[in-house]
């Protein structure tokens, strides 16, 4: 009997109340996701932190890095995912698929691992023209051979014109942790030195002089490249403690997610975080601050003091870190905290972005 | 970056601070007037480089801050509308109304839309024959002109599918009623200087004379707003009051004439209600009559929306002065930018989101700053 048969399909398959069970909410001020939880600041991290690692929690997890890192007969890997949604998909120094080999690349090159293998995940969308969708494909083989990784195994779907955006692209990534390196947030101790490998804020500025209703003339085109060369370069000459490349959320975010993972302070001193003249302004334009704006082809490194020097001049000995910089101390002082010297002198806390960074009125 | 660096030199602001510290014998309490100005203080902490006899207190020229409750719900009814393109300038979107804000409208399926320039959601509104293009016209004198223009364009290209919600509010019966308020403590100003740019500083000379405070028309980089205190420090210790000029490099005593033209032509002074401050005699703009076809409440008959503010929420008293953010028992923990219960923790020219956005909830008053990174000129 057909009839009995629905009550249990509506029980089960159609009521999410009945999937949920009696769990509440764990974020309640929110009924639904805004583009805010996907910002890299604070929501980002209240999504993550409340629905996704109570969850999942394990060992892996747990170290809230840019990838997990764990031991397969007797051999360190390093396993990171990452997905790629921007908008537009051609863009000033670079495109949708280059960014999404770099991507991984480089959240594995930050775990300290030599990235091996790359899968990908493809969504198209209905009426994708099949010339763009090429030229994302084309990007994405040079982009591999460049970064010396093989993208191994894949998927493609396709959905209704109006369900996505053209493209997204996910990849997934494994690589293989040299003996004797030892990168995660925790590392991170009084006396440590942050550096970061060049100018900020380059690839979020020129995503936006590109959208549409914001286009704006600028020289500036994306940095995004692969990081793992540099990484196995300062790998030689130092015992790094803490990598990051600070992509959405900017530089702030990045570091903040350290000092808490490590429950230490950071210093920064703003007169010496490298910005380029076209960068700078088009932040004052914008009313945006460098230090949230993304970024693809930087890198931070904690590492210790004695040890600062060398792997600041063996950086800026690669083409990816000429401008490299020592931009601020670890402290155990306010532990949790970014805070900075400002230009003037003054100081201030640098926080996390409660939401989007919206342009300000005037 | 030229014209920019010379204005963040830090010794010459440690120059300043300690002309300051010279010049000042007694506690003075001085206003910032606009919110760009506030941003900049708790940017660069520029009020723990002053000495102590210096305070600083924030004024209500934050505009989206001050656009009221009513007029909030009211662009969220003509947002939700689906013939509606809602386009706004960016920090709007995050101001609460009643229920909720732009950012959840947008979630839920409204065409909200960012535009740096007014004249921008003409663009959308050629674009978009078959849809009603609404821009949020706030601010003070100094988003007025663009806004007037875009809504002269219109007219004049015969732009039918374009409207503005109009919120416009003036900053000097907003300095008059606080100085009129009994609780007022303000005895010198730092005055709007891209206010005046528009406007000039003529109608700043009586407020002076009347209530003898002085008022230094201020820019808005670091090295402006110390010499703004250095300027109005100096008179309040000579007892004068009177109207000066700390941003000549862009304001003049009157103004921008033609800019000044253009928004006596299109717009009309009327009253006009502040969040957090109530209504104000004559203290806004409307369209006037011969632009009533641009006009969204008109086009979208909103009806008078009944609104109520958190009761817990101090934002009146930090608008005028009389209270600082971290006096108030939400601040940082209720009440954050992402659920602000409030006016002024909605935008970043806002005192309380700026306090918050700089982390004054997280720091100790004072803070230290660690030996191996000091300067020369780290204040006290």
């Amino acid at each position: 009997m057909a009839g009995e048969g629905r009550p249990d399909v509506q029980q089960h398959g159609g009521d999410i109340g009945a999937l949920m069970g009696s769990c509440p909410l764990p974020l309640p001020e929110y009924q639904e996701i805004v583009l805010a939880h996907g910002s890299g600041g604070k929501l980002s991290q209240q999504l993550i932190r409340s629905m996704l690692f109570p969850e999942f929690q394990n060992e892996f997890l747990n170290v809230a890095h840019d990838g997990a890192i764990f031991t397969v007969n007797g051999t360190r890997l390093a396993f990171s995912t990452d997905s790629f949604v921007v908008n537009p998909i051609f863009f000033p120094g670079g495109d949708i698929g280059k960014l999404a080999i770099y991507g991984t690349v480089n959240d594995l090159a930050m775990c300290g691992a030599r990235p091996l293998y790359l899968s990908t995940g493809f969504i198209l969308e209905e009426g994708l023209p099949m010339q763009e969708f090429w030229a994302v494909v084309n990007s994405m083989r040079t982009a591999a051979a460049t970064a010396g990784v093989d993208l191994v195994t894949g998927d493609t779907k396709v959905v209704d014109r109006g369900k996505a955006d053209k493209i997204f692209i996910n990849t997934s990534g494994i690589g293989i942790v040299p003996i004797g390196v030892n990168i995660c947030p925790e590392r991170a101790r009084a006396g440590d030195k942050v550096i970061v490998s060049g100018e900020i804020a380059v690839h979020g500025i020129a995503i936006m002089s590109v959208r549409e209703g914001l286009e704006f003339e600028t020289e500036v085109s994306s940095d995004t490249a692969p990081l793992s060369d540099l990484v196995s370069v300062i790998l030689g000459v130092a015992d790094i403690h803490v990598l990051r490349d600070p992509t959405r959320g900017g530089v702030t975010s990045a570091l903040t997610e350290i000092a808490q993972s490590a429950r230490v302070g950071i210093f920064l001193d703003e007169a010496r975080i490298p910005i380029s003249e076209e960068v700078k302004g088009a932040c004052e334009i914008l009313g945006l601050d460098p230090l949230y704006v993304a970024n693809e082809g930087k890198l931070l490194a904690i590492v210790a003091d004695d040890e600062s020097a060398p792997v600041l001049s063996a950086m800026r000995g690669h083409p990816l870190g000429r401008n490299a910089a020592i931009i601020g101390i670890v402290t155990d002082e306010h532990p949790g905290l970014v805070t900075m010297k400002t230009r003037i002198g003054g100081t201030r806390v640098v926080d996390m972005l409660s939401g989007e960074q919206l342009p300000r009125i005037c | 970056m030229k014209f920019i660096d010379e204005y963040r030199n830090e010794a010459l602001a440690g120059k300043l601070v300690e002309e300051i510290r010279r010049t000042v014998t007694k506690p003075w309490v001085l206003m910032e007037v606009c919110g760009g100005q506030t941003h900049t203080i708790v940017k660069n902490g520029i009020d723990r480089l002053l000495p102590d006899e210096v305070e600083l207190v924030h004024g209500p020229g934050c505009p989206v801050c001050v656009t009221s409750l009513e007029m909030i719900d009211k662009a969220h009814v003509i947002a939700k509308r689906p013939d509606v393109i809602f386009c706004s300038f960016g920090d709007m979107l995050r101001v609460p109304g009643s229920q909720v804000d732009l950012l959840v409208l947008k979630s839920r399926g409204a065409d909200v839309r960012v535009v740096y320039s007014p004249i921008d959601s003409l663009k959308i509104a050629r674009a978009n024959p078959h849809k009603k293009v609404v821009f949020f016209a706030i601010g003070f004198e100094t988003t007025a002109p663009g806004n007037a223009m875009a809504v002269w364009q219109a007219q004049k290209q015969g732009i039918t599918n374009f409207s503005v919600l109009v919120s416009h509010v003036l900053v000097p019966p907003a300095m008059t009623t606080l100085l009129q308020s009994p609780l007022n403590r303000v005895q010198g100003f730092l005055g709007p200087g891209h206010v005046c740019t528009v406007m000039g500083y003529e109608e700043y000379e009586p407020i002076a004379s009347r209530y003898h405070v002085p008022i230094v028309i201020t820019g808005f980089e670091p090295l402006d707003i110390l010499e703004g205190v250095l300027m109005t420090v100096r008179q309040l210790e000579a007892n004068t009051a009177e109207v000066e000029n700390q941003y000549p490099r862009v304001v003049r005593r009157e103004g921008n004439r033609s800019a000044q033209e253009l928004v006596n032509s299109v717009f009309e002074v009327c009253d006009r209600k502040w969040r957090g401050v109530g209504a104000i005699p004559k203290s806004g703009y409307k369209l006037r009559p011969g632009f009533g076809d641009f006009d969204a409440e008109k086009i979208f008959e909103v009806e008078e929306i009944d609104t109520a503010e958190p009761a817990v929420c101090i934002s009146g008293l930090v608008l005028r002065g009389v209270k600082k953010p971290h006096d108030c028992p939400a601040f940082g923990k209720d009440c954050t930018p992402s659920r602000p219960l409030g006016a002024t923790m909605v935008s970043a020219e806002g005192a309380c989101a700026a306090y918050y956005a700089y982390g004054r909830h997280l720091q100790h008053e004072k803070s230290n700053v660690p030996h191996s990174m000091q300067g020369t000129n780290n204040g006290r």
